[in-house]
This record gives C-alpha cells, sequence and structure tokens, in this order.
C-alpha cells in the first residue's frame, strides 16, 4: 500500500500498457465492477420505492378490475371502466369534484401570496432580533400536528370558545361555526393560511438575500421611491421562487388538505366541505368498496398530474422557469 | 427620498407584524387557559387567556388515565424506530445519488423524484398494506413512509457539495466505500445529519392517519389518535372524522390538556431546533 503511493508512476505506466481502452466508455459489468459498493447501499431504498411506491401504482388496476378482499393484490377481473363510469355517473360525482375545486382554487388563491406579502414586509424590518422574533413565532404552526390543529379549531369555535365569546360581547347570538355549511370554507382556509404563511416566508426570505443591491442602488439612481423598487427589483428578484413553489402548490390542488378536512368536517357540513380524497375514504376505506375508490383515486392524481405537467409549461413559456 | 411616506409604512408594518404574532399565539393562549380552568367555567364561556376556576385537577385526571400514556410511549417508540430506519436508508440512498460518476445515476434520481408528482393513492396503499399483513404493526407506520423525497434532495445535495479530495484521499489509504461512508462523510456531516432527523422526527410524532386507518386495536394508538377520537368524541371505534359539539361532552378541559401535553414536547424543543430547520428548507431549495 505505502510503496504504490510513494510511486506516483506506475499507474500511468500500468495504464498505457493496457489495450487500447476505449475511454470513457463505461459498460454495465464495469460499472457494477467498479462501483458495486455503492449499488449494494441503494438496494435497500430502491427496493422501498418499487414496493412502497410502484408497486401501489400498478396496484391501481384494481381500477379496472373487480377487486375481491383477500383475493389477488390485482383484482380478479377485467371491468374496463366500469368503476369510471359509476363515479361519472354518482349522484355525489359534481357535487364533490366542485367542492374540491373550489376549496383547492380558494386555498391557492389565499395561502400562495400571503407568505409573498408576510416576506417582503420581513424584509422591511431593520432591526434585526425583531425580525427573528417573528419569524420564529410564525413558523412555530408549521410544527404542529394537523391533529392538534383540529383540536385547536374545534375549541376556538365551539358554541362557548372564544370567537363566540367576542360574538357575544358585540351582542350577537352564538354561531355553531363547525356545524354549518356556509362557514366550512372559512375556517379551512383560515386554518391553513395560519398553519403556512410563516413557513412560507423561507424560500422568499432565502430568494430576497440573493438580489444584488446595485439594482436598488441604479433604481434609486433613476429615480424609484420605495414601492417601484420593490415593484421593478424585489418582485422580479423573487419570481423564480413563486413560479416553482406555484407550480407545487398546483400539484397538490386536488388533493386538498385531506387530512384536515377528515378531522374537522361532519355530515352537516357535507355540502361544502365533502371533497374528492374525503369521498374516497368513505367509499374506499369505510364502506370496503375497494375497486371503486381506487377509481376515484386515479382519477384524482391523474388530473393533479396534468395540472403540473400544464402549470409547467405555461410557465416555461410565460416566464421561462419551470420545475424541469 | 419619501421618507415621510416611508416612515409611516415602517409603523404600518410593525402593526401588521404585531397582528401577527397575536393571531398565531392567541390559539395557544386560549388552550393553555382552558387546560388550567375548570369545566364549569369553559362551559359557561368565561375562559379566554386567563384561566378561571384554577385547577390543576384536569391533568392529574388526564396523567393519571393508563390509555393515555399507553399511546404517549407508543408515538415516543413509532418516532424513534421510524426515524432510525428513515435516516439509515435516505443517508445510503443520497450518498449513492451524490455520486456523479455513477452509471444509472439519472435513473436512481428519476425513480424517487417521480413520486413526488404522482403516487398510487389511498385504496392501492391499503390494499398493499393490509396484504403484506402489516396491520396492528409498528411497520404499517414506519414502512410505508420510509423515505422522503425531499429529505433525500437536501440531503444529497449536501453530499454533493463536500470536497471529493477527502474521500480520493480516503480511498487510497485503503477505505472501502463503506468506510469512506461512515468514517468520513458522516462526521463531516453532523449538522445535515441532525437535521434530517429533526425533520423525520416531527413528522412520525405528528402523524395520526397511518395509525388511525391500520391500527384497530387502542393500545396500538399512537398519542394523535387518542386525541382525534377525544375530539371527534368517539371513544376508539375507526369511524369517520366528525367533529361536532358532541366532542363538548369529552370536557373542552380534557381535550385542552391533551392537547397541552401533545404539544409540549415540540414547543420545548423548538426554540433550539428551529434554525437547523430553516437551513434545512435552504439547502433543499437550492437543488429541489
Amino acid at each position: 500500500m505505502s510503496i504504490t503511493r510513494t510511486l506516483d508512476p506506475p499507474p500511468a505506466a500500468e495504464q498505457s500498457r493496457s489495450r487500447p481502452v476505449k475511454p470513457r466508455r463505461l459498460t454495465w459489468r464495469r460499472a457494477l465492477r467498479r462501483d458495486w459498493q455503492l449499488y449494494s447501499l441503494a438496494v435497500l431504498p430502491v427496493a422501498f420505492f418499487v414496493l412502497f411506491r410502484y408497486l401501489p401504482m400498478l396496484g391501481n388496476v384494481i381500477a379496472f378490475r373487480r377487486y375481491v378482499p383477500g383475493g389477488s393484490l390485482f383484482g380478479e377481473k377485467w371491468v374496463g371502466l366500469r368503476y369510471f363510469r359509476m363515479f361519472i355517473q354518482d349522484p355525489a360525482f359534481w357535487h364533490i369534484f366542485t367542492n374540491t375545486l373550489i376549496l383547492g382554487g380558494v386555498t391557492l388563491v389565499f395561502t400562495f401570496p400571503l407568505p409573498i406579502v408576510l416576506a417582503l414586509l420581513l424584509n422591511e424590518v431593520r432591526a434585526a432580533k425583531l425580525k427573528r422574533f417573528v419569524q420564529s413565532v410564525s413558523y412555530l404552526p408549521h410544527f404542529l400536528s394537523i391533529v392538534v390543529v383540529a383540536g385547536l379549531i374545534t375549541q376556538l369555535l365551539s358554541v362557548n370558545g372564544a370567537v363566540n365569546q367576542g360574538l357575544r360581547a358585540l351582542g350577537h347570538a352564538p354561531i355553531p361555526f363547525l356545524q354549518q355549511p356556509g362557514w366550512f370554507r372559512t375556517i379551512y382556509v383560515s386554518s391553513e393560511a395560519w398553519q403556512g404563511v410563516g413557513w412560507g416566508t423561507i424560500l422568499y426570505l432565502a430568494a430576497l438575500t440573493t438580489i444584488d443591491h446595485q439594482l436598488y442602488e441604479q433604481a434609486r439612481i433613476d429615480g424609484a421611491g420605495r414601492w417601484r423598487q420593490t415593484w421593478h427589483v424585489t418582485l422580479p428578484g423573487i419570481r423564480p421562487t413563486m413560479v416553482t413553489l406555484l407550480i407545487l402548490n398546483i400539484g397538490t390542488f386536488m388533493a386538498v388538505g385531506f387530512e384536515k378536512i377528515l378531522l374537522i368536517y361532519n355530515p352537516l357540513t357535507y355540502p361544502t366541505a365533502d371533497v374528492i380524497p374525503t369521498y374516497l375514504y368513505r367509499v374506499g376505506v369505510m364502506s370496503g368498496s375497494f375497486s371503486y375508490g381506487a377509481a376515484i383515486g386515479l382519477f384524482e392524481s391523474v388530473i393533479g398530474l396534468i395540472l403540473v405537467v400544464a402549470a409547467n409549461r405555461i410557465s416555461r413559456r410565460a416566464v421561462g422557469t419551470g420545475l424541469w | 427620498m419619501t421618507s415621510r411616506g416611508y416612515r409611516a409604512f415602517q409603523v404600518f408594518n410593525a402593526l401588521v407584524l404585531t397582528g401577527v404574532v397575536v393571531v398565531t399565539l392567541y390559539p395557544f393562549a386560549t388552550i393553555v387557559a382552558q387546560s388550567f380552568s375548570s369545566e364549569h367555567a369553559i362551559t359557561a364561556g368565561h375562559v379566554n387567556v386567563v384561566p378561571r376556576g384554577f385547577n390543576l385537577t384536569t391533568y392529574k385526571k388526564v396523567m393519571s388515565d393508563s390509555a393515555f400514556w399507553t399511546n404517549y410511549r407508543n408515538t415516543v417508540v413509532y418516532t424513534v424506530v421510524a426515524t432510525a430506519i428513515s435516516m439509515v436508508l435516505t443517508t445510503c440512498y443520497a450518498y449513492v445519488l451524490s455520486k456523479r460518476q455513477l452509471k444509472g445515476r439519472r435513473f436512481l434520481i428519476g425513480i424517487a423524484l417521480f413520486t413526488m408528482f404522482f403516487n398510487g393513492g389511498l385504496i392501492p396503499n391499503y390494499v398493499l398494506v393490509t396484504d403484506l399483513g402489516l396491520r396492528n404493526s409498528i411497520w404499517a407506520i414506519v414502512l410505508p413512509n420510509a423515505v422522503s423525497v425531499f429529505n433525500l434532495l437536501v440531503m444529497k445535495a449536501f453530499f454533493e457539495s463536500m470536497p471529493d479530495e477527502l474521500e480520493e484521499a480516503a480511498a487510497v489509504d485503503g477505505l472501502n466505500t463503506y468506510g469512506i461512508l461512515a468514517r468520513i462523510v458522516l462526521p463531516l456531516s453532523k449538522a445535515v445529519l441532525a437535521t434530517m432527523v429533526l425533520f423525520y422526527a416531527v413528522s412520525f410524532w405528528n402523524s395520526w392517519f397511518s395509525a388511525f386507518l391500520y391500527m384497530d386495536r387502542s393500545n396500538l394508538f399512537p398519542v394523535t389518535v387518542y386525541l382525534r377520537n377525544l375530539i371527534a368524541g368517539a371513544t376508539g371505534g375507526a369511524d369517520q372524522g366528525t367533529a361536532s359539539d358532541t366532542a363538548l361532552q369529552i370536557g373542552a378541559n380534557i381535550q385542552a390538556v391533551t392537547i397541552v401535553l401533545t404539544v409540549v414536547p415540540i414547543l420545548t424543543v423548538y426554540p433550539f431546533i428551529q434554525r437547523y430547520f430553516v437551513s434545512g428548507v435552504m439547502l433543499g431549495a437550492v437543488k429541489g
């Protein structure tokens, strides 16, 4: 070992002696011989992805086959598009489909711009300590379990809760918020905003620090005030971040906050709260119609995929950047 | 300089940010106040941010409930085991993916990335976990969520940023790949490892849905499912999530105490770990 290290030339000599090598053409054989230890480290993780990510994707064939509980993972008999037709003709279809779009849309409209606004406001704070304090506090809700958030919502909005105390103080009769379909979207979107706004600022604040200060100097020389500097320098500076996050948000559009809805909705609020994933959960898991549930799930994830791809394409054409 | 307008803006800004802080902390304040209040005061609508009918009996009551402690212990066990397994898998894979000269690297990255945009969906996963016989075992919680692609990308970005010379020198000294990873790379990656442990630990600590789906026996529940059942006013049956006023029959003070006890571990470590999370997100954003 130590000898080869002190003698530098030999490897070169060895190389020149060996057959006229096709340089850089790495065949699988040679790659395996050289890097087998690296590949061995990838075995378990790849097994994870195959078993728990790709096998379920294949498992979606039960959306086209009749599944019998206890039978094959991939169902028993082809039934074609029967379950998809069933879903589209389901009396609940339009109602949950529009609920999903509305809830997803309203959530996006509020939770996408709010972190940008907060990040811009934080960026204007001169006192570093104050800024850090506000940041720390605003990140906090992100670390809570959805169950805890649901608990906070039920407590705050209960008939004797803080919100109704306020209403009573104003001489208003208490409102059973969680029992009224009309309030559901407001409650859901506010809680999403409450939990996500602060955390959402991190990437924007990072992007803000990368903006070249000379651009601000130049803008000032050109006579731009604070507003125009924000508009012409700051916003373009964080545009790539905005685009990336927008595309990612659109990708999760159809999934909405399934777990949270499951925790805070109830039959009284189904008219506005029931969305595709919650309906899928009731039909698939609770009633055990696996094939039908899988068809609904596939419908949802295909639309989700189409939305991401479309958003990415539009953003590449419109602003020149995308996720891929 | 529009210094007058700017000063007005600074005042406005301070007000808005104060508002953000108040709104963020207010729900915590009410829940803590309720946890120390008497049930009577709560149902009468007297409790806001100041406890009324101050007492510790609710804490004593919840903490003497053996089911609560069983579930709390489950949460700790699930979190520790799941985080350990996730860390091993994520570290190994991220290290492999960080090797630029590796043949098939793009494919290996691709199979992970694709799962960010498309997944099998609830039912096929449910069927798989059930068919594998994982129901009512810790593996139903640990295995299906073992690798987070986001965390994987963060670690990969970190490993890629390490200088190659160190590893080359170690290879010359006769260390094999495993040795290089264990003795050279990992000791230099303590910060990112800590961040990843925290990311995983918090997400497993907070998770409830896998347990809710796959656990039928209440002695296997994590504390999040215990809390969920309190909120839903259910007594352990895996029915739908109903949050109605029947929840009030459980006693708002008991719910409040359970919420506080679930959140306390996170709140106590939060001030110390927060910056690791932030740096983790930044690291992920560079490459992800």
